[in-house]
């Protein structure tokens, strides 16, 4: 190791941490949330099955937008019949960038998965470090482009919710339990999009004079608020994502029928 | 209401030292602080602690206190059992002094390296006039105690010495932030330099991987991390990775 | 003959609070070669502490302020004993200094209109406090030092060495300063980290250390406070004034035993806190003296609507001076009327908003929900007066604050005068601005006419270091004294018998038990080496506190009346002759020396400024007879 807290000088202290606290539960459960997400996620992308039943669409599956897509389920085909693999991997890749160069989720896992650190005060197993500022992790910078393409997503997923409104036959005046969940889905996303720290930024962090640009300045205050509880909202809507997913699954083989309201 | 409280403190200088073990009084309402006052007035009187004004407001009491970086003045000894051993070692990311106290003239070097506050030209004394909600930001920042816990948590420089030449530590690109959000800082206009880059460039913005530590220890509360390094990463790539608008035309804020 | 470290400046500050960084600055700034020294680490003096506000006359809030006004109520704070020039200059002065502040860097609450916020205080008639939140100590601090580093790194261009023209020595103890031919010359002292010795060669010194809180057991200052300077500047043959004037803060935290005395800043009363009995009475009201009767209100109707309409009614009694209120606290827990901690109530809750009193009083509410598990945005405080502010100091030259030593300057709390027998809240950070300045530019003129330099006396050097490690050498052997034990004892002597309410044969006795403890003082003794040795400090701390200490009980004893910071029991009236006197301490062989000396005559000018009734509750009919026949002649 580089020195670090063994560093000549410093207090000749040999135990890494001399915390007494359990400050490897919260790492230890992040990490394995995550793995179970990616696990769930990974296993739903190449399924590609179970991901419609009318009116509902997986949220991994939206848009749909290869020929390969259950009928019905299509929003334009922008992939010809060459593609074969699940149409789940064409889009993910969005989502997936999204989250993964998200200010919070980049917290969660340098801390869960690559221990650097593993917790405040816990020194980490490696040997030199340097931080953001080389490829592949400079590239965290691009996240405000999968933040807009966020955007587009969420629009998607939310006309997905309106859509769920009608029924099979495309009637409107249709709700289910599955009606709600996609509806709580698109919230959550929103949620999670507007608190980003990008959106942030833009709406008007910016600026350095929010008095010369008052509505600016009052959506980077509505922004700065939800931003409070950004992972919150990060965990809220991976957690029912992956939910949504399972849900039309379930739907979609035929393991439950979705429960009507009205 | 006094028991003995149990205390192990480590005891040295650059030269190398130990944990020590010692029985000490401690009375209701006590903090930390307190506690190892009382040790130095009955046992050990030459044992060494920086502290002033005992209640959070200078930052010198800085130590970690069962491993957690925090200060000695505002640790109440009732978060602790009372048969509990607590801990209490100095700030350990930099070279020790003596006992309690640390070599934190590394800070002082930072600080020195960050391009001060440039006054507009064209106003006179008395003429400066800010909204309450321009100034917001940058007096969070100025809330500052430099206790420097965030410093010492930091594991760009806890773990890594070799980094300390080239990161200046949450405390001074927090400070970079600050000025950066002074409505009247005038930097660009006077000397053309841009805060915004050289703290990327030069004070090492880059290392930083917001893993949120100096957040978590500040005790003056301050969103460190949310409030000034995401942003200040968020203006670095406005100015040099975000394509497009880095070929519009540089818009003043 | 040992050999120390050396260096030369022209002109060597001590103290790194509001005062000495302001006085550097001006030092640096008009071209002399700088030093700084401080005990504690740089941006940690006392300063750091002050809550509440810079007072300064910009009338920014109410237009109607100006320096006139604020000269009226720092004299009358000060109950006329201040020395006039001083408060003009300083009331005329204050508004740049705060201004100039916003030039470094400083960022200070705002009005509406983007200019300076200003808040109301005791004794202040209008709104008058620059602010931020309750951290104004703070930002100033910070920003004098950020004005330092930026001067570093102008210095750095031009020769490649930050500290080429202005360096700051941290965690040092000046000990001694040194002389030759009754002028100064120089300073000597100690790295506090390794215990080496230091020799400065300096035409200059300026003394800008602070007080002398930490002599008393409940205090609101840190242990910097053991009066340094005041024992330097004696030593050195400086006369100090008023130092029978110690202000008690009238709120400092009562519980838990270990934050008793922390303060708790007057901005909670100057935003609306009340003060109640454990009847739930407002008491204040019983307390408003004859010659604040017609600028306080007399019932809580009125006082309440003060605080929406200034203009048209009297201030709540709770903004009376502060002396004033630490004894009415006194006198109502003295009676029996005292809250579950031996204080009184203080209540914001019921005025403000949980919201507002976060966003207005933020290190208040973390102080007492931290350190007393007390949410004050639901519950009252528990407060009683703890000792605050040495209104004493060096008598200075109030244009150059130069002492009666030539070179030696001295500015701040350690300065005396300005105050008078009580200081208003708000009045010392803009005191330490304006004279700290004028302190820097009294030493660059004071140098630049300066033939010859000062050479120093290497025996006075040897005696200076042979002085500093007596106390590991164990006295003369008789019992050996730990620092801390009689630093305990000095604490409560002073506390209980030259404390708030004094009495002549208390003091007496104090005197006495003051001879006694510095008897005892010769035979202290530290353990370790000199390293890092906070035993050794206290041990040298000891004799400065011993010193002041005496100086405080002996001016106390002589005055005998009651006026601002000094309230004898046995003489509790004011009376208007010793207004004319100003009580001098030196120091002859270790003892001190209390002499009479009048109080210069204000110019008349400014005594005009006052309503004819007011004077004659402070002055001597003789005073006033010229005083008329001068107005007379005028009209
Ligand atoms: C809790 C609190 C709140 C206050 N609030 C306010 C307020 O709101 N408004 C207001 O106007 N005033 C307030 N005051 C008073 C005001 O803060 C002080 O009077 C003022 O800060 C004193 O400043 P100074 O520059 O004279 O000295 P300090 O800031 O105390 O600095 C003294 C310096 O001298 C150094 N020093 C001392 N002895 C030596 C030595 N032997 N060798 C080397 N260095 C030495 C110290 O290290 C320190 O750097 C408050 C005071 C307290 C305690
Ligand atoms: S958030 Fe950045 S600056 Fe703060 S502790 Fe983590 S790495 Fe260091
Ligand atoms: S930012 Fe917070 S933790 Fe860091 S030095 Fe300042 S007060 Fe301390
Ligand atoms: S910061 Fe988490 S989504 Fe942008
Ligand atoms: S002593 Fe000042 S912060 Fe602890």
């Amino acid at each position: 190791m580089t020195a670090g807290i063994s560093a000549p000088g410093r207090p000749s202290i040999r135990a890494r941490t001399l915390r007494t606290d359990r400050w490897w539960l919260a790492p230890a459960v992040t990490a394995a949330s995550l793995f179970a997400f990616v696990v769930y996620a990974t296993i739903r992308a190449f399924w590609n099955g179970a991901y419609y039943a009318p009116p509902y669409i997986s949220p991994f599956y939206s848009p749909c937008i290869a020929t390969n897509c259950v009928p019905g389920s299509e929003t334009i085909y922008i992939f010809g019949d060459w593609w074969k693999l699940s149409p789940a991997l064409i889009i993910l890749i969005f989502p997936l960038g999204f989250r993964l160069t998200c200010y919070y989720y980049r917290k969660a896992y340098y801390r869960s998965f690559w221990a650097s650190p593993p917790a405040c005060a816990v020194s980490e197993p490696h040997r030199s470090y340097t931080g953001e500022r080389r490829f592949p992790l400079i590239l965290q910078n691009i996240h405000r482009y999968f933040f807009y393409f966020g955007l587009i997503f969420n629009v998607i997923l939310t006309y997905d919710a309106v859509i769920a409104f009608r029924d099979a036959d495309g009637d409107w005046g249709h709700a289910g339990l599955g009606t709600l969940v996609l509806l709580v889905n698109a919230a959550l996303l929103w949620l999670y999009s507007l608190s980003c720290h990008s959106c942030r930024h833009i709406v008007g962090g910016r600026l350095n004079h929010f008095s010369r640009h008052p509505v600016r300045y009052r959506m980077w205050t509505f922004v700065s608020r939800l931003n409070a509880r950004h992972m919150l909202y990060a965990w809220l809507s991976l957690f029912w994502v992956a939910f949504a997913d399972l849900y039309v699954a379930m739907v979609a083989s035929g393991t439950i029928s979705d429960l009507r309201f009205f | 209401m006094g028991y003995q409280a149990h205390l192990r403190v480590w005891r040295g200088d650059a030269e190398g030292g130990e944990l020590r073990d010692f029985t000490v009084e401690a009375n209701e309402g006590e903090v930390v602080l307190d506690i190892i006052h009382r040790l130095q007035a009955t046992q050990c009187s030459d044992l060494a602690v920086r502290w002033n004004c005992k209640a959070g407001k200078c930052g010198s009491c800085s130590a970690e206190i069962n491993g957690r970086p925090r200060l000695m003045c505002m640790t109440r000894m009732s978060i602790f059992e009372p048969d509990e051993v607590i801990t209490v070692t100095p700030i350990r990311t930099f070279p020790v002094i003596k006992d309690l106290v640390t070599d934190v003239s590394y800070n002082y070097q930072k600080a020195r390296e960050v391009p001060s506050f440039s006054p507009p030209k064209d106003l006179q004394p008395g003429e400066y006039r800010m909204q309450q909600q321009d100034v917001n930001r940058s007096q969070e920042f100025r809330k500052c105690i430099e206790c420097f816990l965030c410093q010492n948590v930091c594991h760009v420089i806890r773990d890594h010495e070799d980094n300390k030449a080239n990161f200046a530590g949450p405390r001074f690109l927090m400070r970079i932030a600050e000025l950066e959000m002074h409505p009247l800082d005038s930097l660009e206009e006077n000397t053309g330099a841009d805060r915004t880059a050289v703290a990327q460039s030069d004070h090492g913005l880059g290392f930083c991987n917001i893993t949120k530590c100096c957040t978590e220890v500040c005790p003056e509360n301050i969103k460190i991390t949310d409030n000034a390094l995401i942003p200040m990463k968020e203006r670095v790539v406005d100015r040099k990775y975000d394509p497009i608008l880095r070929l519009l035309p540089w818009r003043k804020r | 003959m040992t050999e120390f470290e050396r260096h030369a400046y022209d002109v060597v500050v001590i103290g790194a609070g509001g005062a000495g960084l302001r006085a550097a600055i001006e030092a640096r700034q008009r071209g002399l070669r700088t030093a700084v020294v401080c005990k504690s680490l740089f941006g940690k003096a006392h300063t750091v502490m002050a809550e509440g506000g810079i007072a300064a006359a910009m009338g920014n809030v109410n237009a109607r302020d100006n320096w006139q006004v604020h000269f009226r109520d720092t004299m009358r704070g000060g109950k006329f004993l201040n020395h006039w020039r001083m408060a003009e200059l300083h009331a005329k002065e204050a508004p740049e200094r705060v201004w100039e502040l916003e030039t470094y860097g400083a960022l200070f609450d705002r009005t509406p209109d983007g200019k300076i916020s200003q808040r109301n205080f005791g004794g202040h008639e209008y709104p008058r406090l620059a602010h931020v939140g309750d951290r104004t100590g703070l930002e100033l601090i910070r920003t004098l030092q950020q004005k330092i580093v930026s001067l570093q790194q102008e210095d750095f261009k031009e020769t490649g060495d930050y500290e080429a023209n202005l360096k700051v020595f941290a965690e040092f103890t000046v000990t001694d300063l040194l002389k030759s031919d009754g002028r100064i010359a120089g300073a000597f002292g100690y790295w506090r980290e390794s215990g080496r010795f230091v020799v400065f060669e300096a035409p200059a010194v300026v003394l800008a250390t602070g007080g002398i809180g930490k002599s008393f057991k409940v205090t609101s200052n840190s242990w910097e406070y053991t009066g340094d300077g005041h024992a330097l500047a004696l030593r050195a043959g400086a006369s100090l004034i008023n130092m029978e004037f110690v202000q008690f803060h009238p709120t400092g935290m009562v519980w838990p035993p270990s934050v008793k005395g922390i303060l708790v800043t007057e901005s909670v009363r100057g935003d609306g806190g009340v003060l109640r009995n454990s009847e739930g009475r407002r008491f204040m009201f019983d307390y408003i003296p004859e010659v604040f009767k017609d600028k306080y209100a007399d019932n809580e109707a009125e006082a309440d609507r003060w605080y929406t309409d200034p203009d048209n009614n009297r201030r709540p009694p709770e903004l009376l001076p502060r002396d004033e209120v630490a004894r009415a606290i006194n006198a109502e827990v003295k009676a029996g009327r005292g809250s579950p901690h031996g204080g009184v109530f203080l209540d914001v809750s019921s005025r403000l908003s949980a919201e507002e009193i976060k966003r207005r009083l933020p290190s208040m509410y973390h102080q007492f929900k931290e350190l007393a598990d007390v949410d004050i945005t639901a519950e009252p405080m528990e407060v009683g007066p703890t000792c605050h502010y040495v209104m004493g100091g060096v008598e200075v030259d109030p244009d150059s604050a130069q002492s009666r030593v030539p070179g030696l300057f001295a500015a701040g709390e350690v300065a005396g005068g300005m105050h008078g027998s009580n200081r208003l809240g708000g009045n010392s950070l803009s005191d330490l601005l304006v004279f700290g300045r004028r302190a820097g530019l009294g030493a660059a003129d004071y140098v630049a006419a300066l033939g010859s330099r000062p050479s120093l006396s290497e025996e006075d050097v040897q005696a200076a270091a042979r002085l500093a490690v007596l106390p590991f050498e164990g006295g003369d052997g008789e019992t050996q004294e730990n620092p801390y034990a009689l630093h305990g004892e000095l604490q409560q002597v002073m506390n209980d018998l030259v404390g708030i309410i004094r009495k002549g044969e208390e003091m007496k006795l104090a005197l006495t038990k003051l001879d006694e403890l510095k008897r005892r003082a010769k035979n202290v003794v530290v353990e370790g080496h000199r390293q890092y040795n906070p035993g050794w400090h206290l041990a040298l701390d000891l004799r400065n506190m011993l010193l002041v200490s005496e100086c405080v009980a002996k001016a106390a004893l002589q005055r005998t009346e009651s006026r601002g910071g000094h309230t004898r029991d046995d003489y509790p009236q004011m009376e208007a002759d010793w207004r004319r006197k100003l009580l001098p301490c030196t120091v002859e062989d270790d003892g001190i020396t209390v002499t009479e000396q009048p109080q210069p005559a204000m110019r008349g000018d400014l005594l005009d400024l006052f309503e004819y009734d007011e004077l004659q509750k402070y002055f001597t009919p003789e005073e006033l007879e010229s005083h008329r026949a001068r107005l007379g002649k005028e009209s």
